[in-house]
């Protein structure tokens, strides 16, 4: 143990460190009283966190014997989770007091969460890769199931635990596998044994697993059942933070393992990502079209939107998973933007998810209602918004790694998916009035909501350089 | 003899009785919760069965690992089902349906 693999984890160590002792403090001291200042504190030291990561001296290289892996891919997801977390965090913070979910437990599940995550995208073993995606895993189950009293919300919790326990079986028969036919855990050691460019059964069976236990996680099709219930069942801001940090998370892992672990096999895993994403495309976009409620439109939306991201993994190539990063760093603005909108929809006090709710919302509130017609612009992927350079990304990628049917089934399903984006524009300017919906905003989901849009249009000039970050840690991964 | 593929076999007969208890059971979550249980003794045998046969230990670390991890899953397992029994009334399979995924 010596003070360069304490460097390495120094972020998580804070993190984790920070949780604890705050989770005692405010038992102590006047539990859920505290909610609001932990919620602050938890934001604010994730956001300094991922200063810390972003713009400090970048520590690179193996630590702890080649457990864990320092290096700009882990920072860049990092920096992402942090972000996103804190964002959620903020945004939804109003909102859950005023569900009477206001317990000081929230904000420190998700830290220890996002710790998880930031073990995650810094695996360089299998046995990191299982701790990090088990720390997530158990502090995300519990939080679907925060609102006790509420059948839906346990509901989606016992479902999140069981199918989210099967993959992680999943992924350990696969992890198990790839141990034994490659007699290392180390994700070094598992790329060595892939000869010629291709591994041998054992190794390759273990690949298949670990592949479809990822596959749950980033909820691509065909293990994506598990999302549209636990998206409506959970608690709205809580639904905003499944569909933003672990996604990137996950997806990360994702890159992590193909590339570090399997990345002289190319070829075997290729098509296996080839086929999710265009399952994912499809079924996102055509399921999504008969949602009534908005929530689960919006599961079916990141099963599409995970089809693309997945479209540059399967590329296989090093612009490829910068594609892949960019891509998720859109989405999660986007759907951080629109969360914070769809977490204030009420009627008298009592959440509302059906999307004809949103009748005429336009008269009333022009400018929420044009930041999410920007919004909904951009998940459609309708040029200028940003939305659309994200999917020319990724469908570029495929093209230029000869994948040229894949981009032409991601152009189908993305002007399929359009429709039912364009059909909640449709609805806020010109449905049939109805009884007013209320969304009442604090001022920090409001900057969310309206900072997102204006994202989605200024980013158009030069991404915020997020391409530039992204090809630095697509570079460090793919070599 | 018995050598490191009836191990293996013994682990992949255990998982994929796992498996088919989550999908086939249609009775009760506390046979889904056992069912999990099997899936991951599945592992830990083939882990250590690897381990031995490797003749290197980091399999067998691996192992403790995913014991102590279990045991956390199945603490939360247990705490969600007994909040979903508080609202439900019931433990049944056939009754986690408020939401059709």
């Amino acid at each position: 143990m010596t003070s360069f693999d304490l460097q390495a984890i120094l972020p998580e160590l804070i993190l984790a460190v920070y949780a604890m002792l705050a989770l005692l403090a405010a038992v102590y001291t006047g539990k859920d009283k505290t909610t609001p200042l932990v919620t602050y504190a938890t934001a604010a030291v994730m956001l300094a966190l991922a200063l810390y990561i972003g713009l400090g001296d970048p520590v690179t290289g193996p630590a702890f014997g080649g457990l864990i892996m320092a290096d700009a891919y882990a920072r860049f997801a990092k920096v992402g989770i942090l972000v996103a977390a804190a964002a959620v965090l903020l945004a939804g913070e109003a909102t859950m007091l005023r569900r009477g979910l206001g317990r000081f437990e929230y904000p420190l599940l998700i830290s220890l969460a996002t710790v998880g995550m930031m073990i995650m995208v810094s695996a360089a073993d299998l046995m990191t890769l299982y701790m990090g995606l088990e720390l997530q895993s158990l502090s995300l189950y519990v939080v679907a199931a925060m609102k006790r009293d509420s059948v839906k919300s346990t509901e989606a919790g016992m479902k999140y635990f069981i199918l989210g326990a099967l993959s992680s079986g999943l992924l350990l028969y696969g992890a198990s596998l790839a141990y034994g036919y490659a007699g290392t855990t180390r994700f070094d050691g598992i790329i060595a044994a892939a000869t010629d460019g291709h591994v041998g059964m054992g190794l390759l069976f273990g690949l298949t697993f670990v592949a479809a236990g990822l596959a749950f996680k980033v909820s691509a099709v065909p293990f994506h059942m598990w999302t549209p219930d636990v998206y409506e069942g959970a608690p709205t801001p809580v639904t905003a933070f499944f569909a933003t940090a672990p996604k990137l998370a996950a997806m990360g892992l994702f890159g992590r393992v193909m590339f570090d672990a399997f990345g002289n096999a190319v070829a075997d895993w290729q098509q296996i990502i080839a086929l999710m994403a265009v399952l994912s495309m499809f079924l996102g976009a055509v399921a999504a079209i008969g949602q009534t409620n908005i929530k689960r439109l919006m599961a079916y939306s990141s099963i599409s939107h995970m089809g693309f991201a997945l479209l540059g993994l399967a590329a296989g190539t090093a612009y490829g998973v910068q594609a892949m990063l960019v891509y998720m760093a859109i989405y999660l603005t986007m759907n951080v933007g629109t969360f914070a909108f769809i977490m204030s929809m009420e009627r008298d006090g009592m959440q509302v998810t059906e999307i004809s709710a949103l009748n005429q919302y336009a008269k009333h509130e022009p400018v929420k209602a044009l930041a999410m017609l920007v919004l909904l612009f951009s998940l459609a992927g309708v040029p200028p918004m940003v939305g659309f350079f994200g999917k020319l990304y990724v469908l570029n990628a495929a093209v230029q790694a000869d994948l040229t049917w894949l981009a032409v089934a991601g152009v189908i399903a993305s002007v399929i998916g359009a429709f039912y984006y364009l059909r909640i524009v449709y609805y806020m300017y010109f449905g049939e009035s109805e009884e007013r919906l209320e969304t009442p905003m604090s001022p920090a989901a409001w900057v969310m909501l309206v900072g997102s849009a204006a994202a989605m249009l200024l980013g158009v000039i030069n991404l915020f350089g997020v391409e530039g970050a992204a090809a630095a840690a697509a570079a460090a991964l793919v070599n | 003899m018995v050598g490191l593929e009836h191990y293996l076999g013994v682990a992949a007969a255990l998982f994929v009785v796992g498996i088919f208890g989550i999908f086939l059971n249609r009775k009760n979550i506390i046979v889904l919760l056992m069912s999990i249980e099997l899936i991951l003794l599945a592992v830990n045998i083939n882990l250590v069965a690897f381990s031995t046969h490797l003749g290197n230990l980091q399999g067998q670390v691996f192992t403790m690992f995913v014991l102590t991890v279990a045991a956390a899953e199945a603490a939360i397992g247990l705490a969600i089902l007994v909040t979903f029994f508080r609202g439900r009334g019931s433990i049944a399979v056939e009754d986690v349906n408020v939401m059709k995924g």
